[in-house]
């Protein structure tokens, strides 16, 4: 029994810290979020060679090969310093890839999703707003060996700089009769626009599948057979987003700690009063309590535990509650400062707004946690 | 991360279930001669006071081997390990820690055997929270200590044989935790008066102690004088592991959500609600949350590191439960409710009425939430003590 991490992953993590610490302090990340990409595309090169980006792509096709849980390691890294970054789309696709897809679709796409030179993404949801297949109205009809795509995805993260989008689309009236097709940007009849989020560290946008012919062997395993895929890499996004909430809410809670020690007022630090510290406990009851449950879920994701959905709707869950109450408290024990444009805290505010319904809200998840408890 | 057993584990985990097949009968067969027998065997086996060194007579299993067994005795819905609630809990591991031989010889065999009960003389009146300004008097005449003073909250005080008591020796020290000793008193001490409290469930489970002029042996002394409050704080360090109030808990909202199904209102079943779904869903996310924190404290256990002030968080989350559940309960039963005893329109005889008045037991018993709170404040997050 070893709830833990083994040393690599410690001494990783300590890596990774250093990497984004030199690299990347909330200073250079405002300025990357005002650029054309919104990252550091050099910086992005530099982590693909440190193994980061295709950490759970296969070795044989150019990636590490370590599992989930390692991952976790880096993005709870990654959150911490609200790194912007096309990371977990990245894997998203090349996991869609690797789990759903044949040794040729390996081969063709892999490489580059694990080096860099490509960045990938999940294009799921649409106007209906809707994580349930009958969401879905974008769709693909066959035509000789090819098919054509037509259709909108909204809030399709890093939709400005993937090339390799791994779309869920309606390919019969059964309700769960969805594939995924791989489709890459310059695809004809692709065209994306960005929509202006209030987490700039995060870019999402739309989607506009015009009468996109791609080729048959662009599908990821069988025809209307998608459902279970989809859901599964769903499931493993709200993991990957927890686990990079995690990081992000940890740091909040030690920039709100060090003000409140710093912070004088009636002649005492601020944190010496209960309605101060008790906040602050409160917080780190619920980080450490979300932290644990995705610990568990991505390590259920890694085994295939029967109880890896519920286990990954319970960190989801948990966390979309408490990371938006932990950064508007941060910002009010601020105080005026807390609202200002120049102090950092509001950056990790505006990040829990973007988790919160990213691969679903605590409304869907406890719902899900709800009925897959027998109710 | 691992969460499998070792091989050797494994050999340990069959035992135990091999042994609760053959000795523990179902829920309804465990009628008072099979669990006398049953309380036989397991004292015989070791497995009450089985985290103890093997010398006093415990069962010196390791940190593993204790959470297997508790896990498979929760499983099997098994009764408590021994009796004595509280010698086992704390009163045996201070004497293990801080007794002479005799006191070892003389106390641990009956706290294994559940020959009687201990009780814990701790809070006063005027000091609760505050527990280090307790002022109970005692004064050291020869061969004897003499007692003056109040205990109050002390539970299940008038059925104890014996009570492990926080006295002040010294009044004039720096710091308040000095000066505090700690004695082991037969509660049948001429100058003892018990006197029960009735609770709000209407039952009196704890009382009010009385000590005029009490005589106590030296021998009696648990620790040096003036080392009461570290006697103390180790002993409740001793007893951190929280899996079995998780299970407990899961138990409980097993049986919240069976209500659920089985109670309707306007036609609709309250398991259809979604408001009561989310709460459901919410509780059960909570204790999975605590279950989850226990196996990472568990884990730095294993690994030889200290357990500091992170077990606050799941006193927290249970405190939050006890009185969580009980609420949604008692949502769910609607105008029933509040019911307390009786047929129909009560439901379960009154029990979910009785169940939502238990909470201050753990809620306000060994630290309130807001001194749970000030724990992590200071001592996790280092800010200032108010
Ligand atoms: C069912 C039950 C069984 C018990 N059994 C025993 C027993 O066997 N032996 C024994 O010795 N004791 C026992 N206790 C006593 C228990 O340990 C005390 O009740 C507890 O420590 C609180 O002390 P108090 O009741 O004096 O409340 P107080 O300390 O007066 O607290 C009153 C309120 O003030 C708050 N408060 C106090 N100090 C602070 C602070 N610094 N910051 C913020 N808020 C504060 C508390 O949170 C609480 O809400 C039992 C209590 C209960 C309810």
């Amino acid at each position: 029994m070893n709830f833990g991490f083994s040393e690599e992953q410690d001494l990783l993590r300590a890596e990774v810290r250093k990497f984004l610490d030199q690299n990347a302090p909330l200073t250079r990340v405002r300025e990357d979020v005002c650029s054309e990409s919104g990252f550091d595309s050099a910086l992005w090169a530099r982590m693909a060679e440190l193994g980061w980006v295709g950490l759970c792509v296969p070795e044989e096709h150019g990636g590490v090969g370590l599992d989930l849980e390692t991952l976790l390691v880096v993005l709870e890294e990654t959150g911490r310093s609200l790194f912007p970054s096309p990371l977990i789309s990245t894997v998203l696709a090349a996991k869609a890839i690797e789990r759903f897809g044949t040794s040729n679709q390996h081969a063709r796409w892999l490489p580059a999703l694990a080096d860099g030179s490509r960045v990938g993404t999940f294009a799921f949801l649409e106007r209906s707003d809707s994580l349930a297949p009958e969401g879905i109205e974008t769709f693909a009809k066959p035509d000789g060996d090819e098919w054509v795509l037509s259709g909108e995805k909204l809030f399709v993260t890093d939709v400005g700089s993937a090339n390799s989008f791994v779309v869920a689309v309606r390919t019969g009236a059964d309700p769960e009769a969805i594939s995924l097709v791989v489709v890459d940007g310059s695809d004809k009849g692709v065209s994306v626009e960005r929509f202006d989020g209030m987490d700039l560290t995060k870019r999402g946008g739309r989607l506009s599948l015009r009468d996109v012919r791609v080729s048959i062997d662009c599908v990821l395993g069988e025809t209307n057979g998608g459902w279970p895929a989809a859901e599964w890499l769903l499931d493993l996004g709200a993991a990957l987003v927890t686990a990079e909430a995690v990081g992000a809410a940890e740091a909040a809670l030690e920039m709100t700690t060090k003000f409140a020690k710093e912070r004088i007022q009636f002649d005492e630090p601020i944190g010496k009063f209960q309605g101060v510290k008790h906040p602050l406990a409160e917080i780190y009851v619920d980080v450490e309590s979300f932290r644990s449950l995705v610990y568990y879920a991505v390590w259920a994701l890694d085994q295939d535990a029967p109880d890896a959905r519920i286990a990954v709707s319970r960190a989801k869950a948990y966390c979309s509650d408490a990371f938006p109450a932990a950064g508007i408290m941060g910002v009010q024990l601020h105080g005026g400062v807390g609202y200002t444009w120049e102090y950092d805290i509001q950056l990790y505010l505006k990040r829990s707004k973007w988790v919160r319904p990213t691969f679903g809200d605590a409304d869907y998840h406890y719902e899900r946690i709800a009925s897959l408890g027998g109710l | 991360m691992d969460f499998q057993l070792s091989e050797k584990e494994e050999v340990f985990r069959d035992e135990v279930r091999a042994f609760l097949d053959e000795n523990l009968p179902e829920g309804a067969l465990r009628t008072p001669e099979l669990m006398a027998s049953w309380t036989r065997r397991i004292r015989e086996k070791r497995w009450v006071g089985f985290s103890w060194p093997e010398e006093v007579g415990g069962g010196g299993g390791s940190i593993m081997q204790q959470v297997i067994l508790k896990d498979e005795m929760a499983r099997r819905k098994a009764p408590a390990l021994g009796s004595c609630f509280m010698g086992l809990a704390w009163v045996g591991p201070s004497i293990i820690q801080y007794g002479t031989e005799e006191q070892k010889q003389k106390y641990i065999p009956d706290i294994l055997d559940g020959k009687y009960h201990w009780c814990t003389g701790y809070s006063e009146p005027d000091s609760g929270s505050d527990l280090a300004s307790l002022k109970c008097r005692c004064e050291r005449e020869g061969d004897e200590y003499v007692v003056n003073g109040q205990k109050i909250w002390t539970s299940i005080a008038m059925w104890s044989e014996m009570i492990i008591l926080l006295v002040r020796t010294q009044s004039k020290v720096d710091v308040k935790h000095d000066g505090i000793t700690c004695l082991l008193v037969r509660m049948d001490t001429p100058g003892i008066e018990v006197r029960p409290i009735k609770n709000m469930s209407g039952g009196a489970i704890f009382a009010e102690v009385f000590f005029d002029n009490v005589r106590v042996p030296v021998e009696n002394r648990l620790g040096e004088e003036g080392q009461g409050w570290q006697v103390t704080i180790s002993a409740l360090a001793s007893e951190r592991s929280s899996i079995a109030e998780v299970h407990g808990l899961i138990r409980k909202i097993e049986e919240v959500k069976d209500l659920a199904q089985r109670t309707k209102r306007g036609g609709r079943k309250m398991s259809d609600d979604p408001g009561i779904r989310r709460r459901i869903a919410q509780a059960d996310t909570k204790i999975e949350a605590m279950r989850l924190n226990g196996m990472r404290f568990l884990t730095k256990q294993l690994r030889g590191e200290p357990l500091g002030s992170e077990t606050s968080i799941n006193k927290l989350h249970r405190a939050d439960l006890e009185v969580g559940l009980g609420e949604l309960a008692l949502e769910i039963l609607g105008s029933a409710g509040s019911l307390m005893s009786g047929e129909e329109p009560t439901v379960d005889g009154g029990a979910w009425a009785k169940y939502s008045l238990n909470w201050p037991e753990v809620v306000i018993g060994g630290g309130t939430p807001n001194i749970q709170k000030n724990i992590i404040a200071e001592r996790i997050l280092g800010l200032p003590k108010d």
